[in-house]
């Protein structure tokens, strides 16, 4: 076991990871604003503004993540309407294209993720905010998003795991994560297994990490779901 | 050549192409499911054994290939397959690079993925079955293969059906990434159009717009199943 | 004698769903004090007479008016009435204390919380005062020692006793009780009556739709029987009890009766 190369290549694998971290980062949180938008859409309870969030949360759950990914970054930079656009400023960059495409794709699963939630609410509680004469927005703030909230969060944890690995899909827009480092490391060195094992370590570590951040916060927020300690 | 007939079956056209790589994709992913479900059978079988070493590898097992990115576990596949059987060829005095052809290292892929999550589908399938119709067949003397046969085998499947509709739609989605082993999918065909006429745009939009297509028409065909293998049940819903 | 606003009217309320017609004109008239158990078979319209005087319910037609306050309403372009005035409904909705069949208690709060929630936020009356108060009808109902708990951690006739004090805390002008004991294990009922007969003998305004004839019978002032959404007996429970002259409402009492 050669350890010097072990540890030089985990190194060098571990400076991308800044990289990975922040798409993911970038994508959830926009995913997460522009899903609560689409969920808004979706139960507005206005038929066009339920029939276009329908319509965005099929095409962006039924199309490959990696095809939407070119759309935008090869699609849409080829396009003299976009390149002449104020747009063009920001689409020119890799990973802006990335945030991007990431975030719409994440909003769509997010928001049915949401919506789940709202179902979710025992419409009992909700009937006795509104006795209490509870206006729309104190019933959403005090007891509808509260109560979702709790249901949301282990479907929410997959989700933001999803994620991290959809970030692995950058490494094909020619952005340096974690994944494209260890492609770059086996072609030039020719190892085949390692580089690709200690990348994957350190994915599998990020995701362990995230979900037992969630499961903590989840365990947090649910004192109501444990048993009683008298 | 015009906006739309470059998706012409002309010459010049890449309907043809285009639709060829959508049957690949097909082809590919439903051997991806096969594969994931005869791995997944194996994994929940292991969950549901109750022998504590069995148990651990299948836990393991599901960890490994749901926490890594699919991406990952296909170059793995393909490169680590070829490594593999060039390795071995090399035993038998054999010099040269062996490839392992990239529909089975995708299915393969795909399959290691698809069978993770399987096997949490199939075992929470089998948990659902009611002791009580396993109690009443054992007291009429059905044997322990007609068991599973004729009582849990279906029982399964129906329960399932409706998580497995999903996990169809995942490897439709998953199967894109084989792309990058060059296996002619649609993917990849997008990619060869999109860089041979320069118009990236129109392929990769046409390309979704195709694979938008599979996963409403193969939905419908779910739906359609579990209906039927439903028929008499009764559920939560409706 | 100077005449006194009633705490509740009822003016006429109709109620349809789709084309069934569940209330078809039923007025009542509630002084401050009065417990008025309504009685009815299922679908005599009861508790949609209750959930459509706090608008729960969207009465089609009817005027409701609470401590002199009329509840404005108009009608939108489809022909079905709605509150004219959001801001009114909510006003009016804490003064009227309403008691569900499912406790309806918040699963995410603990008992106290769900006391102190709409003072706090609604009546945006000062914390400590809120506290203080809801520890005392804690006391009343005989739940103190459970305050930190959570709903899923009671039994029902805990939960019921919880809900009962949370609508008192909103200092309502009427408690609305629709079923509460209907949802109650037999061994847990008579706590809850317990308490709302302690309530009653304060001198509280309640609105009462129930199955419990004993309480109907010895608690309330005037009892309303509901039959096919109209108004089909009402008197002193003296009155109605003891040889009624609808023959109705005495078929309705020897059912109940089993």
């Amino acid at each position: 076991m050669d350890f010097d190369f072990i540890s030089k290549t985990f190194v060098r694998l571990l400076a991308a990871l800044p990289l990975t971290l922040s798409v993911w980062f970038l994508s959830v949180v926009l995913g997460g604003f522009i899903a609560a938008g689409v969920t808004w859409m979706r139960v507005s309870g206005v038929k066009p503004l339920e029939l276009f969030a329908r319509a965005y949360i099929l095409v962006f759950r039924g199309t490959p993540l990696l095809i939407q990914l070119f759309v935008v970054y090869y699609g849409l930079a080829s396009l003299p309407a976009v390149r002449a656009s104020f747009a063009w400023g920001f689409l020119r960059d890799a990973f802006n294209c990335a945030a991007l495409s990431l975030a719409l794709c994440t909003a769509a699963y997010q928001a049915e993720i949401f919506r789940g939630a709202l179902l979710a609410v025992p419409h009992g509680q909700v009937e006795a905010a509104r006795a209490c004469g509870m206006s729309r927005l104190l019933l959403f703030r005090r007891v509808i998003f509260p109560i979702a909230l709790r249901y949301a969060l282990p479907a929410y944890s997959t989700e933001m795991i999803s994620m991290v690995k959809a970030t692995a899909l950058v490494s094909l827009i020619t952005l340096w994560d974690v994944l494209s480092v260890a492609l770059k490391i086996r072609n030039d060195t020719l190892v085949t297994y390692l580089p690709l094992i200690l990348a994957g370590a350190i994915y599998f570590a990020v995701n362990y990490i995230i979900g037992a951040g969630l499961l903590a916060l989840e365990r947090r927020l649910s004192p109501h779901l444990k048993p009683r300690l008298t | 050549m015009g906006d739309l007939a470059i998706f012409g079956f002309g010459p010049g056209g890449w309907g043809l192409a285009l639709l060829e790589g959508a049957l690949m994709t097909l082809l590919v992913s439903a051997c991806g499911l096969l594969i994931g479900a005869a791995v997944g059978g194996l994994v929940a079988w292991a969950r549901l054994s109750g022998r504590v070493f069995a148990g651990g590898v299948g836990q393991a097992y599901a960890a490994l290939f749901r926490g890594l990115p699919e991406l990952l576990i296909i170059y793995f596949v393909y490169f680590g397959t070829s490594t593999l059987l060039t390795e071995t060829s090399r035993l038998f005095g054999y010099e040269g690079f062996v490839g392992v052809p990239s529909f089975a290292a995708g299915a393969l892929a795909v399959g290691a993925i698809s069978g993770a999550y399987q096997a949490e589908v199939f075992r929470a399938a089998y948990l659902a079955i009611s002791r009580g119709e396993l109690e009443a067949a054992v007291s009429v003397g059905m044997n322990r293969a007609l068991l599973f046969r004729r009582i849990i085998a279906p029982q399964v499947l129906r329960f399932a059906l409706p998580a497995l509709g999903n996990l169809w739609q995942v490897a439709l989605k998953d199967s894109s990434l084989i792309s990058v082993t060059g296996l002619t999918e649609l993917m990849r065909i997008a990619q060869v159009g999109a860089g041979s006429t320069h118009r990236p745009f129109a392929f990769y939009l046409g390309g979704a717009v195709l694979y938008l297509v599979m996963t409403v028409a193969t939905t419908r065909v779910f739906d359609i199943a579990e209906a039927r293998a439903t028929r008499g049940m009764r559920r939560a819903t409706g | 004698m100077p005449a006194e606003t009633p705490a509740l009217t009822v003016d006429k309320m109709h109620k349809s769903f789709g084309q069934l017609e569940v209330l078809k004109g039923v007025s009542l008239t509630a002084n401050d004090g009065d417990v008025i158990s309504i009685l009815g078979s299922s679908g005599s319209g009861k508790s949609t007479f209750l959930r459509c005087i706090n608008l729960l319910e969207t009465p089609d037609k009817g005027v409701v008016t609470v401590a002199g306050e009329t509840i404005t309403m108009r009608h939108r372009r489809d022909g079905r009435a709605e509150p004219a005035d959001r801001r009114q409904v909510d006003r009016i909705r804490s003064e009227l204390g309403m008691v569900f069949q499912s406790f309806n208690l918040w699963s995410h709060l603990t008992v106290l919380e769900n006391l102190i929630e709409a003072p706090v936020h609604v009546q945006k009356r000062p914390r400590a005062e809120c506290v203080e108060e809801a520890r005392a009808l804690l006391a009343k109902v005989g739940m103190s020692e459970r305050e930190t708990y959570y709903p899923a951690h009671l039994s029902g006739g805990q939960q019921q006793r919880a809900a009962i004090a949370r609508a008192l805390a909103m200092r309502p002008k009427v408690m609305l009780f629709d079923e509460p004991t209907s949802a109650l294990d037999p061994e847990l009922v008579g706590e809850v009556l317990r308490v709302m007969r302690a309530l009653a003998e304060e001198g509280r305004t309640m609105l009462v739709v129930t199955h419990e004839m004993g309480f109907a019978r010895d608690v309330s002032s005037r009892v309303m029987f509901l039959h096919h959404g109209l108004v089909e007996a009402e008197g002193p429970p003296q009155e109605l009890f003891s040889g009624s002259t609808s023959e109705r409402f005495r078929q309705f009492i020897s059912k109940e009766r089993g």
